[in-house]
This record gives structure tokens, C-alpha cells and sequence, in this order.
């Protein structure tokens, strides 16, 4: 097991939303407000970590031809888990969510995890695994909404109760921000730009190390 | 029956309130599966198809087996296991249409290749059951918010398809956007022209 090389590939090379470009759904629909990128990015880890931990413990008993339908059963249990437990102690970051939540279930990197890394590892790589790319998710989310309710709004760190009622810190004076960014148009650009900011940035990375190669 | 209820319904699952555009439901497959007009046509049928049934057999084991008041009287019912009935019942039904279509419509069954059993995981699918049951819509309601919103992807892939064919055969741009982020970039101006459907308050 090597944790480095899996903290590398959760945040950075294999990063499950800007490398492998899967659950762009949440990452573009809930990312307008700061509490909703944490709330929803840290949802999805601890579902994520339970569910690698429990498919990898289970790996040599789940038949490979229904295993999808085995990995959904077990993620769906811990959805309705997180969804109970959000409406009773959050219950206004569930609403905010809304369908979100109970969608984790088809969110595409839990399942693409437990079928792409729990399947063929052991329990405790494939925690380690569920908490890098939980990880890997969080932070994308985090910059999206930070980005977007920014531009879109003017203001920073909003929905978070204790901050001024919850509207956040305003930064721009009201009326100037981009109301498009907040709107669904701003989640396809702003998500776009990061992407293209990861793959420039990967490119970059290639080029230097094939330059040391051949020095 | 309220017909205008009705047609408010359909309009706002294919105009107003696209599944892909305003809603963000099923980002996966529109971006999967838009790089030929045919395959697209064929995946926004599938997912309409299945989208349809769904909300049909989802509203009847919601209504006669999990909040069904004859079973639990006044105590607690299973509106908890919601999620899970729901993604089982789907993905029986997928498995099943793809039974069906491989034994009796084996071309459509080729056409349609690997994106069946995909539809399975997209979250239009779970995501129209569960607004169904969000929104209190009764039988023929639930039905026709899934096959309008199916027909809502429908066009939305269709659409992002024919757009794109035409990009990636003539378009240079920057080599940092190459491949998905300048898909993501045409989707957010289809999506820009959408948002002119919100301004569309009919009643």
C-alpha cells in the first residue's frame, strides 16, 4: 500500500471529478453557495469511505455477475444513513441539497470506485482510496463555490449559520456580481475552466519531467 | 383530470425546467454519449423509455407498498427506504428492457449497445422517481413528468450532439480546452439559451 502515491492520485492525478470526469451532476448543480460544497463534499466521503470498507470486506462473497447490483444496495444503505442523519441534525442544508442527497446513489465515483479499486483491493487501501478521493471531490466542490458565489453573489463563506444570518461575508458591493455564474450557465464555465486549468497544468508537469528524463 | 395541470407539467420538464439545462440530471451520459447525432438519438430514447416506466412502477410500489396507509395505519411507514426501493426497481426494469429488446428488437438492442444497462446509473432516471414523489404528483402526473422529461433529455442531447459534431470537425481552440472542457463550454451556452424558457410563464 502506498498512501503518498494514493494522496496524489485522489487530489491531483486521478482526481475523480477534473481527471476522471465523473459526478459532474452535484459538482455543477449545488456548488452556488460555500456550505453546500462542504456539506454535499463531505456527505459523499464519509459514503464513500464506508462503502469502499464494506464492498472490499465483501469482495470474495458478491458473485461478479450481480456485483453492480450488490455495490448499489450497500451504497444506497449508507445514502439513506446520511440523508436521515442530515435531515435531522442539518435539516437546512438538506433542504438546500434537496434531491441531491438521495442521488448520491448514482453518484458515478462511488460506484466507479467500488467496481475500479475495492473490487481487486484490500480493506484498508480501499479506505485509504475512499478518503483521498472523498478528499479529492471536497476541495473541487470548495473551489467551485468559492468561485461562483463570488462572481454569481459577491459575497464568501455563505450558508454557514453562524456567519451573519447565513448570507455570508459580502465582499462586492450588491447588485455588481455576474448573477449568470450562479445561474446553471456558470456551473458548465466555471467547471470547464477548472478542467482545462487541471490538464494545463498536468501537461505542464509531463512536459518538465520528460525534459529531466532526457538531461 | 386537469389537462392544463398536465401540459404545465410537460412544458416545464422540457422547456423551463430541463432535466440536463436547469436541473442538472443525468450530466453523465449527455456528455458520454453527444459525439454522434445517431448514438445520441438512441441513448435520449432508451433513457425516455425507461424514464416513463420508471415513474409508472416507482409511483405504484411508493403508493401500495411503502407509504401505504391500509398497511401501517397511523405508525411509522417505510417512506425511508425509498432510495433504495427505487434504484432496486430500476434497475430491475433496465435489466429487464434490455432482456426484452435482446430477445424480440435485437437491432435496437445493437444500436443501443453498452448505454443500456448504463441508464441504470443516470441520475435523471432516480432523480425524476424522486421528484415525483417530492411534488405529491399522482399516477398519470408521475407519468407524464417522466416521459416529458425524458423527451427534455431527448432534446438536450440531441441538440449538444448536433452541436458538437459540427466543433470538433472545424474548431481549433486553445490546447488546454481541448476534448471536454470546450464541450462543457458549448453545454453552458445551450444552457445560456434556455434560460430565455424561464421568462415562459404560461398560467
Amino acid at each position: 500500500m502506498d498512501i503518498k502515491k494514493q494522496f496524489r492520485e485522489g487530489l491531483v492525478t486521478q482526481n475523480p471529478v477534473l481527471v476522471q470526469l465523473l459526478g459532474m451532476c452535484s459538482t455543477m448543480a449545488i456548488t452556488t453557495v460555500f456550505f453546500n460544497g462542504v456539506g454535499m463534499g463531505l456527505s459523499v466521503l464519509i459514503i464513500l469511505t464506508c462503502s469502499n470498507i464494506v464492498i472490499s470486506a465483501l469482495r470474495k462473497v458478491i458473485p461478479d455477475s450481480i456485483r453492480i447490483a450488490c455495490f448499489i444496495v450497500v451504497i444506497a444503505t449508507f445514502v439513506t444513513i446520511v440523508d436521515l442523519l442530515l435531515q435531522a441534525f442539518v435539516p437546512a442544508l438538506a433542504s438546500s441539497l434537496g434531491v441531491f442527497i438521495p442521488l448520491i446513489v448514482v453518484n458515478c465515483i462511488i460506484l466507479g470506485r467500488a467496481e475500479g479499486f475495492c473490487y481487486k483491493n484490500g480493506v484498508a487501501a480501499s479506505a485509504v482510496d475512499g478518503v483521498f478521493q472523498g478528499i479529492g471531490y471536497t476541495w473541487v466542490l470548495i473551489v467551485m463555490c468559492l468561485v461562483r458565489e463570488f462572481l454569481g453573489n459577491g459575497t464568501i463563506l455563505g450558508g454557514l449559520s453562524f456567519l451573519n444570518d447565513g448570507n455570508g461575508i459580502r465582499i462586492l458591493p450588491e447588485g455588481v456580481g455576474a448573477l449568470g455564474i450562479s445561474l446553471p450557465v456558470g456551473g458548465f464555465l466555471v467547471l470547464a475552466c477548472l478542467i482545462a486549468f487541471m490538464q494545463w497544468m498536468l501537461a505542464r508537469g509531463e512536459k518538465k519531467q520528460s525534459e529531466e528524463v532526457a538531461k | 383530470m386537469d389537462v392544463q395541470q398536465l401540459f404545465t407539467i410537460a412544458l416545464g420538464a422540457i422547456l423551463v425546467n430541463n432535466f440536463i439545462f436547469a436541473q442538472f440530471l443525468g450530466i453523465c451520459p449527455f456528455m458520454g454519449v453527444s459525439k454522434k447525432v445517431d448514438t445520441a438519438l438512441g441513448m435520449g430514447l432508451a433513457v425516455t423509455f425507461v424514464m416513463g416506466l420508471a415513474s409508472a412502477v416507482c409511483w405504484v410500489i411508493n403508493e401500495y407498498l411503502l407509504i401505504n396507509p391500509a398497511i401501517y395505519g397511523d405508525g411509522p411507514n417505510l417512506a425511508f427506504m425509498q432510495t433504495i426501493a427505487f434504484i432496486l426497481v430500476i434497475a430491475a426494469l433496465v435489466q429487464f428492457v434490455e432482456m426484452f429488446l435482446k430477445k424480440n428488437v435485437p437491432s435496437l438492442y445493437q444500436a443501443l449497445g453498452i448505454y443500456l444497462p448504463l441508464i441504470t446509473t443516470n441520475c435523471a432516471v432516480l432523480g425524476v422517481v424522486l421528484l415525483n414523489v417530492q411534488n405529491n404528483y399522482n399516477f398519470i402526473e408521475s407519468v407524464v413528468y417522466g416521459i416529458t422529461g425524458g423527451l427534455g433529455f431527448l432534446l438536450a442531447i440531441f441538440l449538444f450532439a448536433s452541436v458538437r459534431e459540427r466543433l470538433d470537425a472545424t474548431m481549433e481552440c486553445p490546447k488546454a480546452f481541448e476534448g471536454f472542457p470546450i464541450a462543457l463550454v458549448t453545454a453552458g451556452l445551450i444552457a445560456l439559451a434556455f434560460m430565455g424558457f424561464s421568462g415562459l410563464s404560461v398560467f
